[in-house]
């Protein structure tokens, strides 16, 4: 059984794995971060979006091979119910969620692209986003919580 | 009173007399971990009032009901509509859903009627339960009841005073009463809590991963294992052999087979996966499906179906005055998926003991029966426990995969994890059924529809069906009702306005090439496509103003004001469409519909803006507004959210969904071949909400789907003159109706 060290969410970590190729997605679900969404394994929907190395990439998509060494951070990580990050406070006021299966993978895709570009246009939100299905249809939502996060808000 | 543990808000299982209970938190407002430690059996029928409310010793009070939150937002409106008529504080209630074992039965979580039914049966049960308080406290105060009042959890005199607490009037006890008709309602002038835009307690732990089990998909119980099912090649198909020479590689990993059921169960989830994926199996050629090109014809030729007259006022078959203009049409509206954004998921624990099954099913009580049924239990052995999956939208692949862990279960001995793929969810769920629907009307000059009939070409649902027949006990050779189940999808096929003679027949279908389920406003999202699309026809063809030609046929002044109020919104320009700007290469138009939702519920009244890209065929839809009367409204922001969700799905739908498919089996099995709408695609949206609160409370979930179809083909009619009658609109499809126009 080969190890692996991650740098997650903050918190050095060695997790075990006899498959290399086992996605880093069920890694994450596998300890205990079930923020972390399974949408489609084909790295379509954007559900399983986390940051890694600060770019918003799919972990159904990447490896635990290829997540070694590196700094990932997943929903969990950003801020929490009592003292949640800018972007979640933002979803959270919007109300954004309907069912909030793809909300994670929204709000990690929203941290990449502000982390980049502070104060996005709305095309620039919504391109950034493309990627990322909802199927409840809260985009409007989504668009004004960037929106207010990147200090934009109406 | 039946005794009731609060125990804290972390998840975790209690095994207290024989039953499992699971418990977890849901935002600041409490969700229940319950032990029932007296063993004995919660009162859960819905006609008692003990069934829907508990007054604990803590000054709580725990609200219990069937209904289920989906996202829709009914863990925030149920405890408004509780708390509001009780007379406590919202924070002071906490909630159980959905739970076989726990909750009432108040049918399945559907037809957008969880507030207008179900809602109000919580309201009655409020309502009850306050007068009981209140005379209790009327004896104990040596007080008349009418100088008594309910508020903050206290029963105190109106003049000042000293109250009683609920749990000291209560002292443990039942109410032992059933629900009272006559039990006085509050005046809806002096809420506090209905009508406010609270936020939903779900949200914040969606937003921040907090809270533990929120999900169906991230829940686990000790010892559970991981299964993947194995589907058949084609639709239909039987196991012929199985190769499992590829799984002793997978240390713990067996092959289920039942009969034509085939999973694979392993000790975690990336090795049932890999497992899935190695294992060989062969199937036969399965049953075959129609051409999908041909659909319509095929559904329209059926051999097999029987006619039903829905609605014959006047004497449709007469001939039209001879200053009338008679016009026909035909419209489709084809199979579509519910998409759900997450593949379906479910656990189970079949044991010596009976059966729990966690699953995200609208109708965990109407399942049961089901369940029991298929595994061979008494229903009292079979517990179905709600928990939250990704939107479903009418019934995605959830029942299925929950039947499917129960078979495993049972047949592992061991507590099983189902969890669907992507190819699964968009192969296997149920289909929203294809429809097909011609209509006939004559219009006078004067804009008077003087006859009208309708012909709509459905499924027709079984009678008696409890649920949707289950894929895995079909496989598995086990005993279930046979059938099928696309909901009430018949409705709104006449038009809403005045008109002297209408028939509405539809020529019901014994089957549909695959297995039909409702998909959100079922029926009513094509048949009102079909009946505004031809409003718009006629409102041409008598070259009248779409909005002016519908406000003539109209009396009902919440249809009028809807109407009114959309047109406002737009700015609606009165002239007859269409305006066919001919010379640009982008035209742009708008389009209006309009409905009451199954005549008797909802108005909705919208209005679309759209360009279309002549030279590609691409609609471009640039603005929706909408006017949405739902009578009372709880909670306004969750109104909200469903119009603009019922809106943006519909518009996905309407823009781009068909399942496609072989001979054999479906082809559409990813977001790739079946997109559905993306942030690009996404308009402005303006919507405004009429609240009634002395109105009764309709459904907000459905209605606003129903009017997307034809606003958006008016609009286009109206930028082009092109006639849109097959959803969805793709590119090609524009493209041919520019071409039949020009040509």
């Amino acid at each position: 059984m080969a190890t692996y060290d991650l740098h997650l969410n903050g918190v050095a970590r060695t997790v075990d794995s006899s498959d290399p190729d086992k996605p880093l997605l069920y890694v994450l679900r596998g300890l205990g971060l079930t923020a972390t969404k399974f949408g489609c394994g084909l790295g379509q929907c954007g559900a399983c979006t986390v940051l890694v190395e600060g770019s918003a990439l799919r972990s159904c998509q990447l490896t635990i091979a290829d997540a070694r060494g590196k700094r990932v951070t997943t929903l969990e990580g950003l801020g929490t119910a009592s003292s949640p990050h800018p972007i979640q406070a933002a979803f959270i006021k919007e109300q954004v969620p309907q069912c909030g299966y793809c909300t994670s993978g929204m709000i990690m895709t929203t941290a990449a692209l502000l982390a980049e570009k502070p104060k996005p246009t709305e095309p620039e939100i919504r391109a950034a986003l493309d990627g990322n299905l909802c199927r409840c249809g809260t985009h409007v939502r989504v668009v004004r919580a960037v929106l207010a996060a990147s200090g934009q808000g109406g | 009173m039946s005794a009731v543990d609060r125990t804290s808000l972390d998840r975790r299982t209690v095994l207290k007399a024989g039953v499992l209970t699971v418990g977890f938190a849901l935002g600041g407002i409490q969700t229940e971990v319950l032990a029932q430690a007296s063993g004995a059996p919660r009162m859960l029928d819905p006609k008692e009032v003990d069934a829907f409310l508990t007054v604990n010793g803590d000054g709580t009070v725990t609200l219990f009901t069937g209904k289920v939150d989906l996202g829709q937002g009914l863990r925030i409106a149920m405890r408004q509509i509780a708390a509001e008529e009780l007379g406590i504080g919202i924070d002071k209630i906490n909630y159980v859903e959905g739970d076989t074992s726990l909750t009432p039965d108040q049918g399945r979580t559907s037809g957008s009627a969880g507030i207008a039914r179900g809602g109000m049966q919580i309201r009655q049960a409020a309502a009850t339960a306050r007068k009981a308080l209140i005379e209790l406290a009327a004896k104990r105060l040596d007080a008349r009841a009418q100088d008594l009042f309910a508020e903050n959890g206290l029963v105190r005199p109106k003049g000042g005073g000293a109250g009683l607490a609920f749990a000291e009037l209560v002292n443990g006890e039942r109410f032992g009463l059933k629900l009272d008709p006559k039990a006085p309602l509050k005046d809806p002038s002096t809420y506090t809590l209905v009508g406010k835009p609270l936020p939903r307690p779900d949200v914040v732990h969606k937003c921040t991963g907090s809270g533990g089990y929120m999900f169906m998909h991230d829940f686990s119980v000790p010892g559970m294992l991981h299964a993947r099912v194995i589907r058949p090649l084609a639709v239909g198909a039987r196991l012929v052999s199985v190769d499992e020479a590829l799984i002793a590689q997978f240390a713990g990993t067996q092959v289920v087979r039942i009969k034509d059921f085939l999973a694979v169960v392993a000790q975690n989830e990336w090795t049932a996966v890999k497992a899935a994926r190695a294992i060989r199996a062969q199937w036969t050629a399965g049953s075959g499906l129609p051409d999908q090109g041909r659909l319509p014809q095929t559904l329209r030729t059926d051999p097999g179906t029987t006619e039903e007259r829905l609605v014959n006022k006047g004497t449709p078959t007469e001939n039209p005055p001879s200053n009338a203009k008679v016009l026909n049409a035909t419209y489709y509206w084809p199979m579509q998926s519910h998409a759900s954004l997450g593949p379906s998921c479910a656990v189970a624990d079949v044991n010596a003991d009976g059966a729990t099954v966690w699953t995200a099913s609208q109708g965990t009580h109407g399942n049961r029966a089901t369940y029991a049924r298929f595994l061979g239990l008494s229903p009292e052995k079979v517990r179905l426990i709600y928990l939250e999956g990704a939107g479903c939208y009418g019934m995605n692949g959830h029942e299925d995969a929950a039947a499917e862990a129960a078979i495993l279960s049972r047949a592992v001995g061991r507590p099983v994890r189902v969890q669907w793929s992507r190819e699964e969810e968009h192969g296997w769920d149920p289909k929203g059924p294809p429809q097909l629907i011609d209509i006939t009307a004559a219009v006078a000059p004067d804009g008077r529809i003087v006859q009208w009939r309708t012909d709509l070409w459905l499924p027709q649902t079984t009678k008696g069906m409890p649920n949707i027949p289950l894929l895995a006990p079909e496989a598995a050779g086990l005993d279930q009702v046979r059938g099928i189940n696309a909901g009430l999808i018949s409705q709104n096929g006449d038009p809403p306005y005045a008109a002297d003679n209408v028939a509405v027949v539809v020529h019901w279908l014994k089957s549909t090439p695959l297995r039909p389920a409702p998909l959100r406003s079922p029926g009513k999202p094509a048949n009102c496509f079909a009946v505004e699309s031809f409003v718009d026809e006629l409102a041409a063809a008598a070259g009248i103003d779409a909005v002016e030609f519908r406000l003539r046929g109209l009396t009902d002044p919440r249809g009028i004001e809807v109407i009114k109020r959309a047109a406002a919104l737009m700015n609606w320009q009165t002239r007859p469409s269409p305006r066919n700007d001919a010379s640009a290469s982008v035209a742009r138009g708008r389009g209006f519909a309009y409905v009451h939702y199954k005549h008797n519920e909802t108005y909705v009244a919208m209005g679309i803006e759209a360009a279309v890209e002549r030279e590609s065929g691409r609609i471009k839809v640039e603005r929706v507004v909408c006017a949405h009367d739902c009578g009372q409204i709880i909670n306004p922001d969750g109104v909200r959210a469903q119009v603009e969700g019922s809106t943006l799905q519909t518009l996905s739908r309407v823009l781009m969904e068909e399942v496609e498919f072989d001979r054999a089996r479906v082809l559409s099995v990813d977001w790739a071949s079946y997109p559905i709408l993306r942030f690009s695609d996404v308009p402005e949206l303006t919507i405004e909400l009429i609240d009634r609160p002395a109105e009764p409370p309709l459904g907000a979930g459905e209605a606003a789907c129903t009017t997307v179809g034809a606003a958006l083909a008016n609009a286009v009619f109206d930028a082009t003159g092109a006639r849109l009658r097959s959803v969805p609109f793709t590119p090609e499809r524009v493209k041919a109706a520019l071409n039949a126009r020009s040509g």
